[in-house]
């Protein structure tokens, strides 16, 4: 008996000690990410990457978009390697990449690379390297409750005029039944209001800079986007739309309170959904709206998992990326979650993928507005500038966070649009005047 | 040899905290010399007074410096005039006392920015905030409050968030009370009023001196609730110098004009203290 206790004992200890050695061999690799549906989805998921990967321990940090942008420029550029993979956009990555503080990602033939949007794959390269896999991306789009489109018996088609937004809008607007006209974001910052604004602005034939760098917010364009986007939203807008961006509008479409919405075409999928909105049967889609020209009416970004050069575990946060922006991640989602859920904008076979295209009617729209997206012909004088709702450069988001502010104070009416524009010309101007972009 | 003993003790404790306070202090002065912008790595070459130049010719500069003076003029006026009040009404008996005194003490423990998220989503969000529904209830249009009195919000949360901690300080001064001074008064013929303003307020001089200098110290450098309603906007109408060189280091990644504003503020905050010091400080001396 004490023979058997003995032995028992023994294998106990055995055990222990070898699941400790496995656990204190096992890499802790922490993923920065944003709390937008689709990461929060992949942290759900992260399970089976854990499962195929018992040496690899995935541990989150998920932030709000501007938080998550504060800590992991501060990260790479201190070089304090607090993170293993970071999500950056499309305005990080070129930046830093020439930088070279990005790893550069290598792939494997199963990945297909070649499977990318060539559009997305650019904008995450320098010198033909990939310094990012694209987990989502999107371009803009117009969202509409189709039901009270006809009801006012007007309709949208693709690339309306920006008049006839405001028209239907005008037709749709209930704020007594709760039902507002348009929805647009107000929220200040370079990702939130700024991003709508200068595709806007574009639309209207303006640019963030011209040829010799010079800031264009008091051009003619601008002042004439600026208005007409106060004015639509002061008086077809939801309260509040000042501190409204993508999540909170999200939250009032899917309620039913908004009858047009111009956003990221990523909402799609949400606002299709019948467990999230209320409307998912009524919404319908149509490519941005113009005044003067198409080029840059519709933004392009994707949210990507990169790499820093500080990060102790780059084979792990290598693996890890390749398995969350593969084809196998997106098949593993429309498992688990259905195909009306998976992140798109990343790869030509999802907008191939029968299934897929069955039950998402907004593919279609998506993808036209994420192919018309040109980052390098944004605008319609030329530009010096790569990107299309912001200018690739170090000095534009201090820029798009001051020029956001004004825009915001000019919404509410606490100054003028044409004061709102000089503060945010003059404050450019001297971003780009200390960064030597002139004298 | 007591003296030198006592001398020799402290020395550890007062070197740490020197070097705790020079080190950082001196890196801040030394950075706001260099041009030294995160997203610009390799040398940061020296910039002279380029840096200062930059932060007080910012268009939020003087914005900044209003705002944070009328933050804290204002939350200290509505603590201590509102936390005297309270006070004096929780320490009289009354059925269920204690249970109001927990309760007007709660929000001192909630975290600032867990505080502002519930101001900002609980009460004055324009649909489905709790002002918004009162609004609609007696027909009237709901307010943006973040949006359309801005500082006044600010102003509003953080004055909750404090007045417990003035409520508690007073209601503690006033139960050392002398009773029978009181009884006195009443006796004389004393009415309320006039018990406040001879026996109440002067009893409670050294109170208000605490409460003031401690919430000084917190008060110029509110950030978290900035952050979490309003960004510093709509404009700079929120914009406060924390939140300045908030935006100075991480929005605009340039350390070197955020250690001048760094520089500013303690400057600031030596001034208001040195004023608060003189203006309350015969109250501790008593």
């Amino acid at each position: 008996m004490k023979l058997i206790a003995k032995s028992a004992l023994c294998v106990s200890l055995f055990a222990a000690a070898a699941t400790f050695t496995l656990n204190a061999s096992a890499v802790d690799l922490v993923v920065a990410t944003v709390n937008n549906g689709h990461m929060i989805e992949m942290a759900k998921l992260g399970k089976f990457f854990e499962q195929a990967n018992p040496d690899i321990k995935l541990k989150w940090v998920t932030l709000e978009e501007a938080v998550l942008r504060q800590r992991v420029t501060t990260d790479i550029a201190t070089g304090s390697g607090q993170f293993d993979v970071m999500t950056i956009g499309m305005y990080e990555a070129p930046i830093w990449g020439k930088k070279d503080w990005l790893v550069e990602l290598k792939p494997d033939a199963a990945y297909d690379v070649d499977d990318l949007l060539p559009s997305i794959r650019a904008g995450l390269s320098v010198g033909g390297k990939l310094f990012a896999a694209p987990f989502y991306g999107e371009s803009s789009m117009i969202m509409y409750r189709s039901d009270l489109v006809k009801k006012a018996g007007m309709t949208i088609e693709d690339h309306p005029t920006w008049n006839h937004i405001r028209e239907v809008a005008a037709k749709i607007n209930d704020p007594a039944h709760g039902v507002y006209g348009i929805c647009l974001r107000g929220k200040p910052g370079w990702g939130d209001n700024m991003a709508f604004m200068t595709t806007m602005a574009n639309s209207f034939g303006g640019q963030l800079f011209d040829m010799k760098w010079k800031p264009q917010f008091t051009s003619e364009p601008w002042k004439k986007a600026v208005n007409f986007y106060v004015d639509l939203l002061k008086n077809y807008g939801p309260p509040g739309s000042s501190s409204n961006s993508f999540n909170e509008i999200l939250a009032l479409f899917n309620q039913g309170k908004c009858g047009i919405w111009i956003d990221a075409t990523i909402a799609a999928s949400f606002i299709s959904d019948p467990k999230q909105s209320k409307v998912a049967d009524k919404v319908a889609f149509a490519q941005s709206p113009v005044a003067v020209t198409e080029r840059g009416a519709n933004w392009l970004w994707a949210w990507s998992l990169a790499i820093p050069k500080s990060s102790k575990h780059v084979d792990a946060a290598q693996k890890f990326i390749r398995w969350a922006t593969s084809k196998e991640y997106i098949a593993l989602v429309a498992k688990e979650t259905g195909w009306s859920n998976v992140p798109t904008g990343t790869r030509k076979s999802t907008y191939a993928n029968p299934e897929f295209q069955k039950v998402a009617k907004f593919a279609a729209a998506e993808q036209k507005a994420i192919y018309s997206a040109d980052p390098t012909h944004s605008t319609l004088l030329p530009s010096p500038y790569v990107g299309v709702q912001f200018a690739a450069i170090p000095e534009f988001q201090s820029i798009g966070a001051t020029t956001g502010q004004q825009l915001s104070a000019a919404l509410l009416g606490k100054e003028s649009v044409d004061k709102a524009l000089e503060i945010s010309q003059q404050a450019a101007d001297r971003e780009m005047r200390r960064g030597g972009y002139y004298k | 040899m007591k003296r030198l003993t006592a001398r020799l003790l402290l020395t550890p404790a007062m070197t740490t905290l020197f070097v705790w306070m020079i080190i950082p202090l001196a890196m801040t002065i030394y950075f706001s010399f260099l041009r030294y912008n995160l997203l610009e790595p390799g040398a940061h070459p020296f910039a002279g007074f380029e840096n200062y130049h930059y932060f007080f010719t910012d268009d939020a500069f003087i914005p900044a410096v209003q705002n944070t003076l009328i933050l804290l003029f204002s939350v200290m006026c509505i603590t201590v005039v509102v936390g005297i009040a309270l006070a004096l009404l929780i320490n009289e008996p009354f059925p269920g006392r204690a249970i109001v005194r927990v309760l007007l003490i709660s929000p001192f423990f909630v975290m600032p920015a867990v505080n502002a998220l519930m101001w900002k989503n609980m009460m004055m969000n324009p649909i489905y905030g709790l002002f918004a529904q009162i609004s609609h209830f007696f027909g009237f249009g709901a307010i943006d409050w973040l949006s359309e009195y801005p500082l006044f919000s600010i102003i509003l949360m953080i004055a909750w968030q404090w007045l417990p901690f003035a409520c508690l300080i007073f209601m503690t001064a006033l139960q050392s009370m002398d009773r029978e001074q009181l009884e006195a008064a009443r006796m004389d013929g004393a009415n309320y009023l006039q018990q406040l303003r001879y026996l109440y307020i002067p009893h409670l001089g050294r109170s208000i001196a605490v409460v003031i200098m401690i919430e000084m110290i917190f008060l110029l450098s509110v950030f978290a609730e900035i952050f979490t309603t309003t960004g510093g906007g709509p404009g700079f109408e929120t914009t406060n110098v924390a939140f300045l060189i908030f935006r100075q280091a991480l929005a605009s990644f340039d350390v070197g004009v955020a250690s001048a504003g760094g520089l500013f503020a303690v400057l600031l905050a030596n001034i208001a203290a040195i004023f608060f010091i003189r203006l309350i400080g015969k109250n501790l001396d008593k």
